[in-house]
């Protein structure tokens, strides 16, 4: 699907010959062409719609907090976007987070340790799950989808089991009198005041860890080749694309993250329940959907990613800020997502016809 | 692509939002109602409060309805407006709780099942002036909290009465059915059973999913098949009391079927002798109760309980006190 020559610019809408065949469009072109043009306009639209029926909503204050929710799932749907771009998925991505918490915190209490020991031990042990599915999917040639639903499988009733034979209960113990829990909590779990408005410190990393990504996606020569191995992993092994490695590394990113999340469970809440963080694997992916990733992968962007979150959070909380029934809640939720995607379809659409 | 296309897209465009809009509308004919009703039952001169009830149910179980219809009650009488939110998650039900903050609500009720969790939400709803009551989970935390009141019963004492019935009808192998992995307040009324069984016999817990009610199924089956020692079973929600019932007749088991909680179905079970007895926390209590306690604290700064849990259970329902209580059942309230 993607010449090889247009690899070192902005991805194209795979579908339009007429983008690919222009050598070097103009600046205002490109930017139609965006993937994440469509989650943008889906995302200005939610807000407008939650600011006019929602009072609260307007409050600077609640803006903290639906930037702090949109935060959780953001710095997921930033590794978990590069994935499906490199085309694979990750379904163990929501229980790692619980399973990385659980780590560190089990770790360091049991051993009576500084919690960066088991902060640093659980890294590892993230990093593994990741580097194992990666390494699982490439070897075996199993699709992701079936080898991630294994190791979330495994994890999901590791967590619960170890927890259980360790700790005697279904949660960790209260690690917040222990060392360096401060500094840490101050790093993962920490909010300043700007104003009236409480900013938690996962917004800003938020913000970093797209940065990041976008850099990664759009600057790099790694970059280029995870659009190549999404693309079309045959092609793109022709041309000398190191595949294995670049795909094992995508996955160990989505680990990272995963890892860095489970921390910010533990020390904003200072106990992990074992049974926490299933289900939330497809909160990830349908943020990088919305955010104008594909299915089939080779497409997308990190940016993207971000503003699917961003609307998944506008919805979450803007739906409680209205004060709908919350019988209704995963309705309105559904129907809200539906129109967001519609809706950045269509926008991607009439960008690329232009 | 052709224009045909485009209008099929806005079509579709178009019946999302209808279905959107009908939706919203249901909920209109609710509120209708609402005003309907509260004009024959006398509704109080207060001012009108709106106040948060945010709890950790799993969406569609029966107990919370019958929380959800005491607290209802409530609000209706008192002229409050109630927001009711869930989730199971704990991190997310203190986002829930932060967007009622938000919101600037007059008063919260909360369950505090997962206590660690939401300590930092709740303490900083007390910290903006909102009083913060609970019920039905945190016995052993609430007090630390901050949490004013507390309405619902002690789980531990609650099981140990049910081990001690069990103990008494001669029962030697218990099987502990907990439906919500996770939930500190479950695994504390098993250990309770345990402890209130004593050196009568075995008690064993069963993990089973309840988002999955065939799978709650087999997984009951498959262990009375497997163990016919299990001469009882005791459910830790009516719902699951139901289904273990079908699971005891499938696997051909002679286990007895008890539980914790009660609903309309399950009435009828006990009726029957399908079930033997129930120990009932009366949710419809807890909820009503919440609600009520807040508006004597917004209009009259009553605190109920004198800084003590108010208890709304252990009571046994069997099929000796049945009558009574299924009257009440019947309209959906116990």
């Amino acid at each position: 699907m993607h010449p090889k020559k247009s690899l070192r610019f902005a991805p194209r809408f795979p579908g339009d010959p007429a983008t690919t065949a222009v050598a070097r469009p103009s600046t205002g072109h490109r930017l139609l062409a965006r993937p994440e043009l469509g989650s943008v306009v889906g995302m200005v639209a939610i807000f407008v719609f939650f600011f006019a029926i929602a009072d609260p909503f307007r409050q600077a204050t609640s803006m903290g907090t639906v930037l702090y929710v949109s935060s959780t799932i953001g710095i997921m749907a930033v590794p978990v976007a590069l994935l499906m771009i490199g085309g694979e998925f990750d379904l163990s991505a929501g229980v790692n987070v619980t399973a990385s918490a659980l780590t560190a915190s089990m770790l360091s209490y049991q051993l009576s340790v500084n919690v960066w020991v088991g902060v640093l031990v659980s890294l590892v042990f993230a990093l593994g799950v990741g580097f194992l599915n990666g390494f699982l999917v490439m070897t075996t040639r199993i699709p992701s989808f079936l080898v991630t639903l294994g190791t979330f499988l495994m994890l999901q009733g590791a967590n619960i089991a170890i927890t259980k034979q360790v700790t005697g209960q279904v949660a960790t113990d209260n690690i917040s009198d222990m060392d360096g829990f401060g500094a840490a909590k101050a790093i993962f779990a920490s909010s300043f005041d700007v104003g009236s408005v409480t900013i938690r410190v996962t917004v800003l990393w938020w913000l970093l860890f797209v940065a990041v990504g976008t850099w990664i996606l759009l600057r790099t020569r790694a970059g280029n080749w995870i659009f190549a191995v999404g693309g079309n992993v045959d092609s793109a092994r022709a041309v000398g694309v190191p595949v294995k490695q670049t795909k094992i590394a995508l996955f160990m990113g989505v680990g990272f993250c995963a890892w860095f999340m489970g921390m910010h469970r533990l020390f904003a809440f200072s106990t992990v329940q074992s049974g926490e963080g299933v289900g939330n694997e497809f909160i990830y992916i349908i943020a990088a959907v919305i955010g104008g990733c594909l299915l089939t992968g080779g497409y997308g962007s990190a940016i993207g990613a971000a503003f699917g979150a961003l609307i998944f959070g506008m919805t979450n909380q803007g739906i409680v800020y209205a004060g709908w029934d919350a019988d209704w809640f995963k309705f309105f939720l559904g129907v809200m997502l539906l129109f967001a995607t519609v809706l950045n379809m269509w926008v991607r659409r009439l960008a690329v016809r232009r | 692509m052709t224009p045909h296309r485009t209008a099929s897209k806005l079509l579709a465009l178009a019946a999302i939002i209808a279905l959107a809009a009908a939706g919203c509308s249901s909920e209109g004919g609710k509120q209708e109602e609402e005003k309907g009703d509260s004009g024959n039952t006398g509704v109080a001169d207060t001012p009108r409060y709106t106040v948060a009830m945010i709890t950790h149910e799993v969406p569609g179980d029966t107990f919370w309805d019958l929380v959800r219809k005491g607290a209802e009650a409530a609000a209706k009488k008192d002229n409050i407006e109630l927001r009711y939110s869930n989730n199971p998650d704990g991190p997310e039900q203190a986002n829930l709780i932060q967007s009622a903050i938000d919101s600037k609500v007059a008063g919260i009720a909360v369950t505090l099942a997962k206590p660690d969790a939401l300590r930092g939400a709740v303490q900083k709803a007390t910290a903006a002036g909102i009083p913060v009551v609970a019920l039905n989970a945190g016995l052993e935390q609430w007090k630390s909290m901050g949490v004013t009141e507390f309405f619902g019963q002690d789980e531990s004492i609650a099981g140990e009465a049910a081990g001690q019935r069990l103990a008494q009808e001669g029962a030697k192998k218990v099987l502990c059915v907990i439906h919500e992995q996770g939930h500190v307040a479950l695994e504390a009324r098993c250990a309770g059973v345990k402890k209130g069984f004593g050196g009568a016999g075995v008690v064993e817990n069963l993990n089973v999913n309840s988002k999955d009610m065939p799978s709650v199924k087999s997984t009951i089956t498959a262990k009375l098949q497997q163990d016919k020692a299990v001469d009882r079973v005791i459910t830790l929600g009516a719902p699951i009391a139901i289904t273990a019932v079908d699971s005891a007749k499938e696997s051909g088991s002679a286990a007895k079927i008890v539980t914790f909680d009660t609903n309309k179905e399950l009435v009828g079970s006990i009726r029957s002798g399908d079930v033997q007895w129930a120990i009932d926390q009366q949710p419809y209590l807890q909820g009503y109760l919440a609600i009520d306690s807040l508006w004597l604290y917004l209009t009259n700064g009553n605190v109920i309980g004198g800084g003590q849990t108010v208890l709304t259970g252990p009571s046994f329902i069997d099929q000796k006190n049945i009558e009574s209580v299924a009257q009440y059942a019947e309209k959906g309230t116990r």
